[in-house]
């Protein structure tokens, strides 16, 4: 058995780690990895033709981008920090669980651009954790400040990945389905998407346990 | 029987709008981009696979050679979005809520009614069919309560998408790719080769080689999604699912999760880790990826138990 054709997965590992065009990354790999299997080149451009168009499903998603859009248009994104806002009064602790609970929420729900650090963390939920924080707590070192911005960032990265992929209309949930369903495994995104449920619920316990306990923490430091 | 066809013309005609509109404004790279797609869309099925190949290798030119721009179209002003968001209020949520609505609703319904016997939809294809009802729907509804310019729902769409770039199409490029693998028989020579590594039979250490593998790819990668096909065409599918008989939706669900484990640690992924960090105006740049170490790396061990005990103990 020859080994070459392994060589398309380093071409991926490499060209994603060494930041080239990733689409060109992909396309080269999958045609190297065509041709050191010992089918000439136009039999590779070929199935990977065929492949693509197999799988124009996971691309359709994106027709739900007028509805987005159009919602923007008329101050979605104005009403989502109003929500947030709606939260001031809370602790730090109390504030980042609710946040991690509405941005896991809401990207189940597959509005998943509510929230995201420019929108949201950096002129809302980042100033409020801190500001919730210094109330309770006291003046902060630089230091801790600097801890309950970062946490608020990892609590928006958080809610998002782990909530998701509960939406089935999504790009990740059927390009699972597109390399099962090539190597002879159909599924339904459906399926799929309710298997993230297990871990968007474990993702809310441990990130919002360590987000309650680093409140405790920052109190102890100052009594 | 409504077939994947029917999207396809939908998403072909949506994509074939947003070229034109670029094409307006002279942007050739966009608008190139955006009508190859909408021929891939309303033309795939009836071109040879050479063809499409050769579509594939247009896009992709177009794309390495950074063809893509970001568009600017007329829109409101944040003022006017402030203005408008106090008096619509909440409702503001509704129209997105119509859509998976519609595709959850809509598919329980089919499947678990005699409407099913109707042969309705094609085999499999409901949700995603009922996903693009939902979003005609949702559009709709905004349209006749919202009263935008003509164009407006099309223009913001296009704000959108072409924010994306060529991004839009890579996870249905990394799923091409992994059909590749599969027809070079690259889980083949990884399952032999697994075999001498990992002892025969030892379901738990495969699922933990397999989960670990999709972080520590993601890591290096900075991308699950592009981590994923290499990984399932390397053990998710030969090993995981053939050989040891597990259940393909959780391991390629919660596979997926596992590399997402990855993603939380990575400053590969700049977006999520490093750039927060710099509007944070953070003394330390990995400072997000500090915050994020200690739920990543229980959660990865859950995620572990979870397609072990999802795939293997429930299932068999």
């Amino acid at each position: 058995m020859s080994y070459w054709p392994l060589l398309g997965i380093a071409i991926v590992v490499v060209g994603f780690a060494l930041r080239f065009n990733p689409l060109m990354v992909v396309v080269g790999a999958a045609l190297a990895t065509g041709v050191l299997a010992g089918f000439d080149l136009v039999a590779v451009i070929k199935a990977l033709g065929k492949a693509f168009n197999d799988n124009r499903y996971i691309t359709v998603t994106w027709i739900i981008l007028p509805v987005i859009g159009l919602l923007e248009r008329n101050g979605l994104q104005q009403r989502a920090r109003a929500v947030i806002e709606g939260m001031r009064g809370a602790t730090m602790g109390r504030l980042l669980v609710a946040y991690l609970a509405l941005r896991q929420l809401t990207s189940a729900l597959g509005m998943k651009d509510i929230g995201g650090h420019p929108q949201a963390v950096r002129p809302l939920v980042a100033p409020m954790a801190e500001a919730a924080a210094i109330k309770n707590h006291g003046d902060l070192s630089e230091e801790d400040r600097d801890k309950i911005k970062a946490m608020a960032a990892a609590t928006d990265n958080v809610g998002l990945f782990f909530g998701e992929d509960i939406f089935f209309a999504i790009a990740s949930i059927l390009l699972i389905q597109g390399v099962f369903e090539s190597a002879g495994y159909p599924m339904t995104p459906l399926q799929l998407s309710i298997w993230a449920i297990p871990t968007a619920i474990c993702a809310f316990v441990i990130h919002g346990g360590r987000i309650l306990a680093f409140d405790r923490r920052l109190g102890r430091a100052r009594p | 029987m409504i077939t994947y066809e029917w999207l396809y013309a939908l998403a072909g005609a949506a994509f074939a709008l947003w070229a034109l509109l670029s094409v307006r404004e002279r942007r050739w790279g966009n608008a190139g981009f955006w009508a190859l797609l909408a021929a891939s869309f309303l033309l795939g099925s009836h071109v040879s696979d050479l063809m499409n190949g050769l579509l594939v290798l247009a896009m992709v030119a177009i794309a390495g050679g950074g063809g893509l721009t970001r568009s600017d179209p007329p829109t409101t002003t944040p003022q006017e979005r402030q203005l408008l968001s106090e008096r619509l209020g909440n409702r503001l949520f509704l129209p997105a809520l119509v859509v998976p609505l519609i595709a959850v609703a809509g598919t329980l319904l089919y499947n678990y009614t005699p409407f099913s016997e109707t042969g309705l939809f094609e085999a499999r294809r409901e949700t995603l069919i009922l996903f693009g009802v939902g979003v005609v729907a949702a559009l709709m509804s905004a349209i006749a309560w919202l009263r935008p310019p003509l164009l407006a729902p099309a223009e913001e769409g296009r704000r959108l998408l072409d924010s994306i770039g060529w991004a839009a199409i890579l996870p249905q490029m990394l799923a091409a790719l992994g059909a590749v693998f599969a027809l070079a028989g690259v889980g083949e020579i990884i399952g032999s080769l697994a075999g001498d590594i990992i002892p025969r039979g030892s379901v738990f250490l495969t699922v933990v080689v397999f989960a670990l593998g999709m972080a520590l790819f993601t890591v290096i990668m900075g991308n699950a999604f592009a981590a994923f096909p290499v990984m399932a065409a390397a053990i998710g599918i030969p090993l995981l699912v053939q050989q040891y008989g597990g259940n393909p939706a959780v391991i390629g669900a919660v596979g997926m999760l596992a590399g997402f484990c990855g993603t939380l640690l990575t400053p590969m992924a700049a977006n999520f880790n490093i750039v927060p960090a710099a509007l944070l105006a953070l003394k330390d740049q990995h400072g997000v990826i500090r915050q994020q170490i200690g739920t990543a790396l229980p959660l990865l061990v859950c995620n572990i138990v979870i397609i072990y005990v999802g795939a293997f103990l429930l299932w068999n």
